[in-house]
């Protein structure tokens, strides 16, 4: 058992920090939230809904990003954006795709094969496919792995910018995060270790 | 809020979405499509070496060697169907798409057949014609192989999801796709042979039909389920 009696709630503008040791279930944690897993037990609500019962909505609206970047390699970064908004019930429009490669630092190589980028680069691809998909909630598991300096303090305004336009991020990170617009919370995972009950409240 | 009637329409936007990327990807890199045509010919041709290029004992085997030919190279074919999207990240992203997974499951087994299973079945005619069967047969086993071939990817999808987190799962993936697939060898080879001898053959091709609604109703479910199962 990893963790018991967590519970916690995401309001719009809310940060939430998941802290914790390696193997300390941070990942395992996401997953069970992203509907991903269900070695679980107690309940997760999305707008005041069972998950289970909200599963499209909360799909719909939500988007995780894991330790691998789901980025097809032998395809360019924006035929990769295409299949994965495509999949989030998203219409692609050229030009706002290319605003977002735009912004992530990846003008120019939109119609290169993926697998001649660098792993920085295949993360920003994910990035893209983020500020494209326009979801309200974040899961980033470590996502700054592989990101360099510039990209830290970008990714950092990019998820302010989030949480102050009503988004909402889950994040695990070892990066110590600037709090800037004081809704960061942080949640140590070392604090609910044991091998009783769990429960979560994810409710927005 | 979308309407519901806008979503499912969108629903299929995903899966076409899905079928190009995976059509693409096959094209990028042809060896998906050219390894099973290559072993399906090789098999082909090396049975006339093996066992007699005598036209009599070919045009009797021919049946089966295209057949169990065919069901080997979509086998073959079969392991990377989920097991490329799990290694990078990509399945995560589909059991995260708001549309149903059995949906996107048939959209993934439907590019597959269409680059194994259909290029097979395009390619069988001219096998028959090296392995002399007779020309009456060789209808019955196109028609055979358009209808079984599907069944295969469709019965093969339950076992690739299943073995989606095993390295190199695939002798599992046979044991576990095989069963499926000996009914389906034993009707269209019997179609094939009723054919050649002039019999009635609709009642085996029938058969089939029936074997293709059951995988297209059910294999994309439990192919679903298997994949979330796994993933946990």
């Amino acid at each position: 058992m990893l963790f018991h009696n967590l519970s916690f709630q995401l309001s719009p503008g809310d940060v939430l920090q998941i802290e914790g040791r390696n193997g300390a279930g941070k990942t395992t944690l996401l997953r069970i939230i992203a509907g991903l897993s269900s070695h679980a037990r107690g309940d997760i609500f999305w707008n005041d809904l069972p998950l289970a019962s909200a599963y499209a909505d909360f799909r719909l609206a939500s988007f995780f990003l894991g330790h691998k970047p789901g980025v097809k390699m032998d395809l360019s970064p924006l035929e990769n954006m295409h299949w994965r908004l495509q999949l989030k019930n998203i219409q692609p429009v050229e030009s706002l795709l290319c605003e977002a490669l735009e912004q992530v630092g990846l003008y120019g190589y939109e119609d290169i094969p993926c697998s001649h980028l660098s792993a920085g680069q295949l993360r920003r691809v994910t990035f893209a496919c983020l500020i494209a998909s326009k979801a309200k909630l974040w899961i980033l598991d470590e996502p700054f792995t592989a990101i360099d300096i510039d990209g830290v303090a970008w990714l950092e305004s990019l998820i302010d910018e989030h949480a102050t336009n009503g988004g909402m991020v889950l994040i695990t990170s070892h990066q110590p995060l600037s709090d800037r617009k004081g809704n960061l919370r942080k949640l140590k995972l070392e604090d609910f270790a044991g091998d009783a009950l769990e429960v979560f409240d994810g409710d927005y | 809020m979308a309407t519901t009637e806008q979503q499912s329409m969108r629903g299929g936007a995903a899966c076409l979405a899905l079928i190009k990327r995976d059509l693409t990807l096959a094209f990028r890199s042809p060896g998906q499509i050219v390894n099973p045509m290559a072993f399906f010919l090789m098999v082909a041709s090396l049975f006339p070496l093996g066992i007699a290029p005598d036209r009599d004992v070919l045009s009797q085997l021919a049946p089966g060697i295209i057949w169990i030919g065919a069901l080997l190279s979509v086998l073959m074919s079969l392991d990377s169907l989920f097991k490329s999207d799990q290694d990078d990240g990509s399945l995560d992203q589909l059991l995260m798409s708001p549309h149903p997974l059995p949906l996107l499951v048939l959209a993934k087994v439907f590019s597959h057949w269409l680059t194994s299973g259909f290029c097979l079945t395009i390619m069988a005619p001219l096998l028959a014609i090296m392995l002399h069967l007779p020309a009456d047969a060789i209808l019955p086993l196109f028609v055979t192989l358009l209808l079984g071939t599907p069944v295969l990817s469709l019965a093969g999808a339950i076992g690739a999801a299943l073995t989606v987190r095993i390295q190199r799962g695939g002798v599992l993936l046979t044991l576990l796709s095989l069963p499926l697939y000996i009914p389906v060898l034993i009707f269209a080879t019997g179609a094939v042979n009723a054919a050649a001898e002039s019999l009635p053959w609709n009642g085996h091709l029938l058969w089939l039909s029936v074997f293709l609604l059951l995988g297209l109703c059910l294999a994309p479910l439990a192919a679903a389920g298997a994949l979330r199962v796994i993933n946990e």
